[in-house]
């Protein structure tokens, strides 16, 4: 079960770390229990395109390779592309993750499909 | 070569030169089968001999109670199933007490007899791993007829009262053994002052091979054998034996135990070091298990608000080999029983690191390690939102 040499360039030079302070959007998902909390922040532009993204994560070397990954692939997407974002995707762009860390340690799509229907859940947008 | 530093001899050790040295002729020019009557039989067949006065010597045992056999799993489970099938429908004596801090190679062979319908009792232990011996007592029954405990444990290096719970074993005609694979080396190991019936040990955590075990059965008990063959192990353990893994472990357990006080002394002063530096420069720090009541090789420290798998992950980058309680590592993405069962909260339980140093240990690259855990515990607490969340709850700060 190694991790790839993306997911270990992802764990050991994490992308976009940190917190925005006056995101438009922060959801957050997982628990200590299960070892993995992924919670992103968003800045999301009046025309619906995410202009920055940041992560804090508590969790293992693939859910922190995620998150870096997730957030370099849908800034300055569309919050409607970002939507269309699965975690296989995530998984594959990060050249695949061991069978036992895909359910688990792959949280961050998820993190931003809540983020994301939040933000427009409070905005009335469709 | 990359300069590496080992910090995971509770996991392994690696093969002592003495030992190649000593097992070199067998894996070159004597190949012979210790069962053979002819020239180069009974070459092997001194040698083998030789390193079971020598095993026997190091835990103040006779030759005729060693059976060697291929690791400690197999000499535990041995033990524990050997102890139930050779009952053979006796079910006066079906119940057997263990430690909940047990390896898995007690652990789950117990529940896996539990679940054949033998009755098992888990014995708990308190915050700091230790064991309170009236709840032992009161476990006791009508019907027990065995109790394992582990001399030290692998997770914590937390030391059981294994000579006292002999006492009480004995007192109450129940057979005791001994789960010792974590204890050669770093503590004295004698069976005749421990009172145990059986113990197991393992080579390879003490520099010899692995696929090399030994466990010591008291002369006149029996458990039933695993495995069915030929009279090898005076039919205890049959098939051919393991010439070139057995003579390594005469040699490694040989000096492990002549080397006993000087190198705990100076290995224990190397991990308190390590410790202490931990436990002052890193906030939010902690042993897990009994600081007052440990092997000198062995310290596990939990770092809040982060996980041990990527801790262990970022160490191995920079050259450092240590293991994590954290599920996140396993394969299974099981939590340590161990941790669960000393109440751990588990975020906590998450973030805990094993630290065992060995013979290869020194000063300087304890000090290099203390640097690196400090940069990475910074790094990952950086971007943690379980730190985020407790810095912003109590703003004051300050280590607890």
């Amino acid at each position: 079960m190694n991790y790839t040499e993306k997911v270990m360039d992802h764990f050991l030079n994490p992308r976009n770390i940190g917190k925005i302070e006056d995101a438009d959007a922060v959801a957050e998902i997982g628990n200590a229990t299960c070892g993995d909390i992924i919670k992103l922040y968003l800045k999301i532009t009046s025309d619906g395109v995410i202009e920055n993204i940041t992560f804090q994560t508590f969790g293992c070397g693939a859910a922190i390779a995620t998150s870096s990954m997730t957030t370099e692939m849908v800034k300055g997407k569309t919050i409607d592309e970002a939507l269309e974002i699965t975690r296989e995707q995530v998984a594959d762009e990060l050249g695949g993750l061991p069978a036992n860390k895909m359910h688990c340690s792959n949280l961050a799509a998820d993190a931003l499909h809540k983020a994301i229907k939040e933000y427009k859940a409070k905005n009335g947008i469709k | 070569m990359e300069h590496r530093i080992y910090l995971d001899h509770s996991a392994t050790t690696p093969v002592r030169r003495e030992v190649v040295e000593e097992i070199m002729p067998f894996l070159t020019e004597q190949g012979g089968n210790p069962s053979s009557r002819h020239k180069e039989g009974r070459i092997a067949k001194t040698a083998f001999e030789k390193a079971r006065e020598k095993v026997a010597a190091a835990i103040n045992a006779e030759p005729k109670e060693i059976t060697f056999n291929s690791c400690a799993t197999e000499g535990n489970n041995t033990v524990l199933k050997g102890y139930m099938s050779g009952l053979r429908g006796n079910i006066r004596k079906n119940h057997i007490i263990i430690t909940s801090v047990e390896h898995p190679s007690i652990f789950n062979t117990a529940k896996s007899l539990e679940k054949d319908g033998f009755e098992v009792t888990f014995l708990p232990v308190d915050t700091k791993g230790a064991l309170d011996l009236e709840i032992l007592k009161n476990s006791i029954k009508e019907n027990t007829g065995l109790i394992s405990v582990m001399m030290v444990n692998n997770e914590t290096g937390n030391i059981y009262p294994v000579e006292e719970i002999a006492r009480i074993a004995k007192e109450k005609n129940i057979l005791f053994h001994v789960d010792a694979v974590q204890a050669i080396g770093k503590i004295p190991v004698d069976v005749k002052k421990i009172g145990c019936d059986f113990l197991t040990i393992s080579a390879h955590k003490f520099y010899g091979l692995k696929g090399t075990g030994a466990l010591y059965t008291k002369w006149g008990k029996w458990v039933a054998p695993m495995i069915s063959g030929g009279h090898q192990e005076k039919g205890r353990r049959p098939g051919t034996e393991n010439v070139v893994g057995v003579i390594g472990m005469g040699r490694a357990i040989e000096l492990a135990v002549s080397e006993l006080d000087e190198e705990s002394r100076r290995l224990k002063a190397l991990r308190d070091h390590l410790e202490k530096r931990i436990l002052n420069e890193i906030p939010y720090t902690r042993i897990v298990g009994d600081p007052e009541n440990r092997v000198p090789t062995i310290t596990n420290i939990s770092f809040r608000f982060i996980e041990g798998e990527s801790i262990q992950l970022k160490l191995d980058n920079d050259g450092i080999a240590v293991s994590t309680g954290s599920a996140c590592s396993s394969g299974t993405l099981e939590p340590s029983h161990v941790i669960a069962a000393m109440k751990v909260d588990p975020e906590e339980a998450h973030s805990s690191i094993r630290f065992s140093l060995g013979k290869s240990s020194n000063l300087k690259d304890i000090e290099y390690t203390v640097e690196r855990v400090k940069k990475i515990v910074e790094q990952l607490r950086s971007f943690s939102p379980v730190y985020d969340k407790f810095i912003s709850e109590n703003e004051t700060g300050g280590n607890r």
